[in-house]
């Protein structure tokens, strides 16, 4: 649907996109994650034909970006950063608005498009108020309503949920969700749980380039390094902690936290791959020591994206 | 064409949702009876050409403080990208919102012909010297408007796009002014380019096509140099 061919971009002397290529299929989720200022909103732009490339090309459903902008622009609902909107307008009025601007793409029935819009949105109750009196929330509603009024098939989301409240953040998810089983939906964030929870794919963007890119559960197995295991025993300490070293699969003690006297709590690195729980376990038994407490914690998409994003900050 | 007329449509609601609208229109028929009034009794003649004086000269103000707002506000606040994400050229954009400021004046000049029908009621003006002068003026309104839009293009500051305008209209305002000074062949080219000197032509009630393709020419020029801003945009 979406094709990206080493895609780079330079504002003025600084690079904001690096040789980017990428592939979005019809019918797919997928989320654009980085820090702020990696370049997820240049590359939106680029798509949306708000800005022109560099170099590289973009087409949309086979459509070039540049010579046929105005074909790839019809298929494209946009929610631009930030939200902007004609806050001297009433809802009604600047939905009305777009909808007639895009009058080729939609065809005769206005009213009822728009009345299905606004209830999708949730925006019953303010439908008749001016825009500058709205929250934040609905101003978020009207946001997204705009970008579907016209029924495109490519939904792309800057940013849809910053500022809003808990609640609200989960509506608005629930709602893209809801979309995503008709539409090709992009969503750019620095909110981890946000494409975790609604993305079925994940780039990872970072200073300009795609880092990473899978399903976010592919981007947890792939990255899984070194695993973590935190235990708590009590008794014959001094014993259990020569012999835990050796247990197959343990690389090292990371941290001792000595509770009381005769309890302490340990954190032990793991090779990766290996899963030395049994033995610990085992090597408590056997050495009368007692275990209170055994975790091991996954690798979450978080630490995937701070390792990523870190390390590349190392390399410069 | 229907695209432009939507937008069309939507800055003329943004103008008379805001007070924007109704302060500019009762100040300027405020201005411009006070003086027609004034200038009336003292010249004791059944006469507009003091009034296309008058509004010529609140023109210079009031058509940058319409236009200031048409382009750099959207840039300022952002929905100039979502205006351009829309299946619509630039050209269509810039022409949309052009016509709705036009639009806007055009109603304000057009309530100024009550002073036409005072002046019929009592004396009996020059019909061909009036029908010349509101051609004229709305020849100006064009080309004023598309220099307001083009330094709106320019800034998302409204002052600076205000000041902009009024300094490259006030040039050509007053060019004719200066010619005096100037030396013969100079003076020709200042001459054809100030607005006042095509203006006059007209209020004589002469209709020369050569005045009427200066300010086409003048509009033309100004929204073309508006949206070759708006497309450089992209490339920066």
């Amino acid at each position: 649907m979406i094709s990206v061919k080493n895609l780079t971009k330079y504002y003025g002397p600084s690079m904001a996109v690096n040789n980017i290529s990428f592939e979005i299929e019809k019918g797919a989720v997928v989320g654009f994650l980085g820090p702020n200022g990696a370049g997820k909103s240049t590359t939106v732009r680029i798509i949306t034909c708000y800005l022109s490339a560099t170099s590289g090309s973009v087409s949309v459903d086979g459509k070039d970006v540049l010579t046929e902008s105005l074909d790839v622009r019809k298929k494209i609902g946009y929610l631009p950063e930030n939200t902007p909107l004609y806050t001297d307008l009433s809802v009604m009025d600047y939905l009305r608005f777009m909808h007639n601007m895009r009058r080729s793409e939609t065809g005769g029935n206005g009213k009822n498009r728009i009345k299905e819009v606004v209830s999708t949105c949730g925006l019953e109750t303010v439908s008749h108020k001016n825009i500058d009196e709205l929250s934040k929330g609905f101003r978020q509603r009207v946001g997204l309503a705009q970008a579907l009024v016209h029924d495109p098939e490519i939904l792309i989301l800057d940013e849809p949920t910053v500022g809003l409240d808990p609640n609200q953040i989960i509506e608005i998810r629930n709602l893209i969700k809801e979309l995503g089983k008709q539409k090709t939906i992009i969503i750019c964030s620095h909110i981890l749980p946000e494409v975790e929870a609604t993305c079925n794919k994940v780039l990872i963007i970072h200073n300009g380039e795609i880092v990473a890119d899978g399903t976010p559960s592919e981007l947890r197995t792939s990255f899984e390094g070194k695993g973590r295991i935190s235990i708590e025993i009590k008794n014959e300490l001094d014993s259990f902690l020569s012999k835990v070293t050796r247990v197959a699969g343990i690389e090292r003690i990371i941290t001792t936290e000595k509770i009381t006297d005769n309890l302490i709590r340990l954190d032990l690195e793991t090779i990766k791959g290996i899963d030395p729980r049994e033995d610990i376990f085992r090597l408590c038994g056997n050495n009368n020591t007692v275990l209170l407490e055994m975790k091991r914690s996954e690798t979450s998409l978080e630490d995937v994206f701070r390792q990523l994003t870190r390390k590349e900050v190392h390399d410069e | 064409m229907s695209k432009i007329l939507v937008l069309t449509g939507k800055e003329l609601k943004s103008y008379f949702n805001s007070p924007v609208a109704y302060v500019v229109i009762t100040l300027f028929l405020l201005i411009a009876g006070w003086q027609f009034a004034t200038s009336l009794f003292l010249a004791n003649q059944a006469d507009l050409r003091q009034l296309f004086g008058i509004i010529r000269f609140i023109l210079l103000f009031f058509i940058p403080a319409i236009s200031m707002r048409l382009l750099s506000e959207e840039k300022r606040v952002g929905t100039i990208e979502l205006l351009m994400t829309m299946p619509l050229k630039d050209w269509q954009l810039v022409l949309g919102k052009f016509i709705a400021a036009y639009i806007l004046i055009g109603i304000t000049l057009f309530l100024t012909l009550v002073h036409f029908i005072t002046i019929a009621s009592i004396g009996s003006p020059d019909v061909g010297a009036t029908f010349g002068g509101y051609l004229g003026l709305a020849l100006i309104v064009g080309v004023y408007l598309s220099i307001g839009i083009f330094t709106s293009s320019l800034t998302q500051n409204q002052i600076i796009a205000f000041i902009l305008a009024f300094v490259i209209i006030f040039v050509f305002y007053i060019l004719d002014k200066i010619i005096f000074f100037m030396p013969g062949f100079i003076a020709n080219i200042l001459e054809y380019l100030s607005i006042d000197f095509h203006f006059n032509n007209l209020a004589r009630g002469v209709v020369d096509t050569r005045d009427v393709l200066y300010f086409i020419s003048m509009m033309f020029f100004f929204l073309f140099l508006t949206t070759q801003v708006l497309e450089s945009r992209k490339w920066q």
